[in-house]
């Protein structure tokens, strides 16, 4: 099987305001199968949003390439779609508006796009909210429509940034439980960017853990051979899971206290 | 207070109103500042003959054609300036270097007092309507323009990804992303804009014209009739009052997306 994306030697420099440069991420090389579920984990503020946006074509890395199935890409990615950890929708549409403005965007007729707005809406559990505007929808359920509106237009590569963060632990273990039933019907290529391991096993095939930053590069690669389907919260309890866990959480530590450390100096300083 | 608001400012007006037309009235008071009972009512006018001034405006008709035409010179200004705001401000917005180019123009323009431009605006115009359009097209331009040039500057990056991610080019982008976040920034200033071209109106038209509520202010005030000013204020009041309750109605329609400013308040 190839790869969706493979990173290979993606290096990003930044010019910092106060002068110099900022490197966040240096010299990353791993890729992710077609197929694959594959999540980040990493200290805080250590370059996982940058390497996604490299993904995405949204950001060109300062050295080395990125492929995307095989191709290396040049402009935006077209063939991810990108649910990101801040809002994203356009608050000026309904919720049904949002989920097909990617349509839209593509010229379908409206007709067919409200039709398939609306039966992707049912999918993500929101059939009769279509004509909110998201202030009106709670923070789970603004997650849904976005979730929706990257998943009708049917894109190979999903990359998601820390897209539960903000929820509360409930709503996030439902919607975790749904975007693992949404994957397994048709196997995209995810790379799904989380600060929380516990998150990062229960869903994925692989897990990747970056070093803190600055100059944020890959330190270990661990496959999760639980079985399948899961559910997320229960999976959590298997004497595998809590192994697993142990293991990674192990090789993480000295980086999470690294960054902590630095994020405390940069406050005390 | 809290209960009926409306009843105290009711009461509050009525006090007012009484205790001017107490202290105009000839020889109720005895002589303080002016040895002539009349000079009172002559300088500060009656409410009883104000009312009536405006009552009699409206019962004869007299007044109809001055209002139309101060209401068609407010409407023009807005939309033209409006218009322009939104057009300059969206270019500006998403051009950089014309809008470093403009920039200090810009703010010079702005802060130049633009009501002494009537009377250059009476002798390209005329003393038709469209002096006034004109005066009331530079004080709406700049609202609009520097509100949707905000609104263009502060477009959330976040969503402006999101819709590249999901395959808008960049006409899309101006149509479903930039224009929508300027407006809901025009909107956010249609009361002072609305305000702004009815000034340009009313102050053109008392500089020099032949018809609207500001000639009929400015022709009374030639003649010392103090009743007739604050008759035509009072029109005018009245008249911006109606105007800003339909700029409130076609705002809480149009702008029905954005959150309210709190959707429950505390009994």
């Amino acid at each position: 099987m190839g790869s969706a994306v493979s990173f290979e030697g993606v290096t990003c420099t930044f010019a910092a305001r106060a002068g110099g440069a900022y490197t966040a991420v240096e010299d990353v090389t791993f890729s992710i199968a077609e197929g694959e579920f594959v999540s980040v984990v990493g200290p805080t503020g250590c370059g996982k949003s940058t390497l996604l946006n490299v993904a995405a074509g949204l950001l060109r890395p300062s050295a080395g390439a990125v492929r995307i199935f095989g191709e290396p890409l040049a402009g935006l990615n077209r063939r991810a779609g990108y649910m990101f950890q801040a809002e994203a929708l356009m608050p000026w549409r309904s919720a049904l508006a949002n989920v097909t403005a990617g349509l839209e965007f593509r010229g379908l007729t409206s007709d067919e796009a409200r039709r398939r707005g609306e039966d992707w809406l049912a999918r993500v559990g929101l059939a009769g909210f279509g004509d909110r505007y998201p202030h009106q929808l709670s923070g789970g359920m603004r997650k849904r429509v976005s979730l929706a509106q990257m998943l009708i237009l049917d894109p190979q590569i999903l990359l998601m940034d820390e897209p539960f963060s903000a929820l509360d632990v409930q709503t996030r273990g439902l919607m975790e439980n749904e975007l693992l039933e949404l994957w397994s019907a048709d196997r995209k290529s995810v790379i799904f960017i989380t600060h929380d391991l516990e998150e990062a096993i229960a869903l994925s095939d692989r897990v990747v853990v970056l070093s803190a930053g600055p100059a944020t590069r890959p330190i270990g690669e661990f496959a999760i051979d639980l079985p399948r389907p899961r559910d997320v919260a229960e999976i959590r309890l298997a004497p595998h899971f809590v192994g697993l866990y142990d293991r990674i959480w192990h090789s993480m530590k000295a980086e999470v206290l690294k960054g902590y450390a630095q994020t405390r100096n940069r406050v005390a300083g | 207070m809290r209960r009926a608001p409306w009843l105290w400012r009711g009461l509050l007006l009525v006090a007012i109103l009484a205790a001017w037309q107490a202290l105009a009235q000839p020889g109720l008071l005895p002589p303080i500042v002016w040895d002539n009972p009349d000079r009172a009512a002559f300088f500060f006018g009656e409410p009883v003959k104000i009312v009536r001034v405006a009552w009699t405006w409206f019962a004869d008709g007299s007044i109809y054609g001055h209002l139309w035409v101060t209401l068609e010179e407010t409407v023009l200004a807005f939309v033209i300036g409006a218009g322009l705001g939104l057009g300059v401000g969206l270019w500006l917005g998403l051009a950089p270097s014309a809008s470093a180019l403009l920039d200090p123009y810009i703010i010079a323009a702005n802060a130049m007092p633009r009501v002494v431009l009537a009377p250059i605006f009476m002798v390209w115009f005329g003393l038709g309507i469209w002096s006034k359009v004109a005066l009331g097209v530079t004080l709406v331009f700049f609202i609009v323009f520097f509100n949707v040039y905000q609104g263009v500057k502060e477009v959330s990056p976040v969503v402006l990804n999101n819709a590249l991610m999901l395959g808008a080019n960049r006409r899309q982008l101006l149509r479903h992303v930039y224009l929508p976040s300027a407006t809901s920034w025009l909107f956010s200033s249609l009361h002072a804009s609305v305000g702004m071209a009815f000034v340009g109106a009313v102050v053109g038209e008392y500089l020099g014209s032949a018809r609207g509520v500001g000639y009929l202010i400015q022709q009374a005030e030639g003649a010392f009739d103090i009743n007739s000013v604050f008759a035509g204020m009072l029109v005018l009041t009245a008249f911006a009052l109606v105007l800003d309750a339909a700029v409130a109605r076609a705002e809480r329609r149009l702008l029905r997306w954005r959150p309210a400013q709190s959707e429950v308040e505390p009994l």
